[in-house]
């Protein structure tokens, strides 16, 4: 697991097997995905631990995490299996924790599980249960 | 990632909130890619100048970052919306003209020359091989890393605009003289540029951060922009290399079946209403190229031509514009096909284009459908 930025949130899961095209298909005021290919399709990334595998896609893709944000619409923290540099500096800018973590790890990720992401604590994240 | 005491009370804060920001930023970018250092850039290319993709929070951000934020080096800008000269044209309300030319100005105050191209390493001289660059338009950075012999991350618009305040950049894998890890074997004959789009659209789907590719011959310019335009637009891949790479090299064929697979994704109509050439942008010799392939015909159909200014006022000089206009051709400068707010699916219901990178944006942007085929087929189909 790795910090890339740092920060505190606890908050539910919304999980995407599949990566996120912020540019192309997240809605810049809701946070609404409208991608009807997608897992998360309808759904909104607003106040959730957002994880997925990766971002793709556009390099502007950083200025609508930073939208989202600047809309009150964002996630709370975001978890990836892999770091890629849109999603990386969009979170860095709005101020939103990510933490990069191993396949095993993504599996324990559970869709609607409520968890503390903590970038100063030993284990980064943790379980309330 | 290790950072000098300067770059460390930068961070902190000591040097103002700009340099504390994009301090964060390049931070963020280099634990992403595992950079052990910050090293110099000498020159940065930004993405995030489109009103149509940055929108308010966007213009916002750029305004109030140009009050204190001056570039360190030279710095070029991606396109913007529309053409000034012809804005007038088209359907755009008087909200998206103010606020793009708020961009413009937010930019300009930076210090940041506005070339509104994504074709920077045609139409601006190429410094010497090896030099680290931050590019963020991705069809530019995979154009500079495989074609140029410079060298840039797959930036993202934040990390390139760090870069550009701060003349620095992480020094990560890309950046370095790796050598990639998966060869693609192409296995199309004749292929011409909308097969090479395909080809890299294909590459980026199956690459990571960078791919040998095989069984390719000499390719035209108009062929190389496709492919790493369409390389840019599907993933993460930043670099190719021709040839057959390490004898330990995983293999993948790029055969008439995944160029199936792709065509059929990105092709969802049999005809379009109306064509666009230039995703990336056109340059002199494509347009020259496009002046001789006409042979004085004109085209059926509005025709949309995509290219920098720098290039359409060369054009103009050589007769070309005139030329193009007779034949029915609408010529733009400083905006482009990918992510236009010009073309709505108020007005058409398709478009035809021999770009990949053009099409997919139009079919999940602008949310028109979109007829694939080479510029000859267009040619011989659509002018008369």
């Amino acid at each position: 697991m790795k910090v890339l930025v740092k920060g505190r949130a606890q908050g539910k899961i919304l999980k995407s097997k599949d990566p996120i095209n912020f540019l192309g298909t997240v809605d810049k005021k809701t946070g609404i995905i409208s991608d009807t290919n997608h897992p998360l399709y309808n759904k909104s990334i607003k106040d959730s631990i957002l994880v997925f595998p990766h971002g793709v896609g556009s390099s502007v893709g950083a200025y609508t995490i930073y939208s989202v944000k600047s809309n009150d619409s964002a996630p709370l923290a975001m978890i990836c299996q892999k770091a890629d540099l849109t999603v990386a500096t969009g979170c860095a800018l709005a101020n939103i924790p990510l933490i990069t973590v191993d396949s095993e790890k993504m599996e324990s990720l559970e869709d609607g599980k409520t968890v503390i992401v903590d970038s100063d604590s030993k284990d980064l994240i943790a379980f309330l249960e | 990632m290790e950072l000098t005491r300067e770059e460390e009370s930068a961070l902190k804060g000591e040097h103002g909130e700009t340099m504390q920001m994009a301090y964060r930023i390049l931070v963020a970018t280099g634990e992403a890619t595992d950079a052990e250092r910050l090293v110099p850039i000498e020159w940065a290319h930004l993405s995030g100048v489109n009103y149509n993709t940055i929108g308010d929070a966007g213009e916002e951000f750029l305004s109030s970052l140009s009050k204190d934020a001056r570039v360190q080096v030279k710095t070029t800008l991606n396109p913007m919306g529309f053409d000034i000269d012809n804005v007038a044209n088209y359907n755009l309300d008087d909200n998206f003209i103010e606020k793009q030319l708020s961009i413009q100005k937010s930019y300009e105050r930076m210090g940041v020359t506005p070339s509104f191209s994504c074709i920077p390493y045609e139409i601006f001289v190429i410094p010497k091989e090896g030099t680290q660059v931050s590019f963020a338009e991705s069809n530019a950075a995979i154009h500079a890393n495989s074609v140029d012999g410079i060298k840039t991350n797959k930036e993202s618009a934040f990390s390139a605009l760090a870069s550009a305040i701060t003349g620095k950049s992480p020094y990560s894998s890309l950046r370095k003289d790796g050598t990639p890890s998966l060869t693609i074997n192409m296995k199309i004959d004749d292929p011409n540029e909308l097969t090479y789009g395909m080809l890299g659209f294909f590459a980026g789907k199956v690459g990571n951060n960078s791919v040998n590719i095989s069984g390719v011959g000499d390719m035209d310019r108009r062929s190389c922009k496709a492919l790493c335009g369409g390389m840019g637009t599907s993933g993460t891949c930043a670099k190719f290399v021709f040839g057959q790479g390490t004898p330990g090299c995983e293999k993948v064929d790029f055969d008439k079946k995944e160029m199936q697979n792709i065509h059929d994704e990105l092709n969802t109509s049999e005809k379009g209403d109306m064509i666009t050439l230039g995703s990336p942008q056109l340059g002199l010799e494509e347009i020259s190229d496009l002046v001789v392939k006409l042979k004085g015909r004109s085209f059926t159909k509005r025709c949309m031509i995509f290219c920098p200014r720098s290039v359409k006022e060369q054009a103009r000089n050589l007769g070309h514009t005139n030329e193009l206009e007779r034949a029915g051709c609408e010529i733009l400068s400083d905006c482009c096909t990918c992510l236009t707010p010009l073309i709505s699916k108020d007005d058409v219901d398709s478009v035809t284009t021999n770009s990949i990178k053009g099409a997919y944006y139009l079919k999940n942007s602008n949310g028109v459908d979109v007829n694939i085929k080479p510029l000859s087929q267009i040619i011989e189909e659509e002018t008369r």
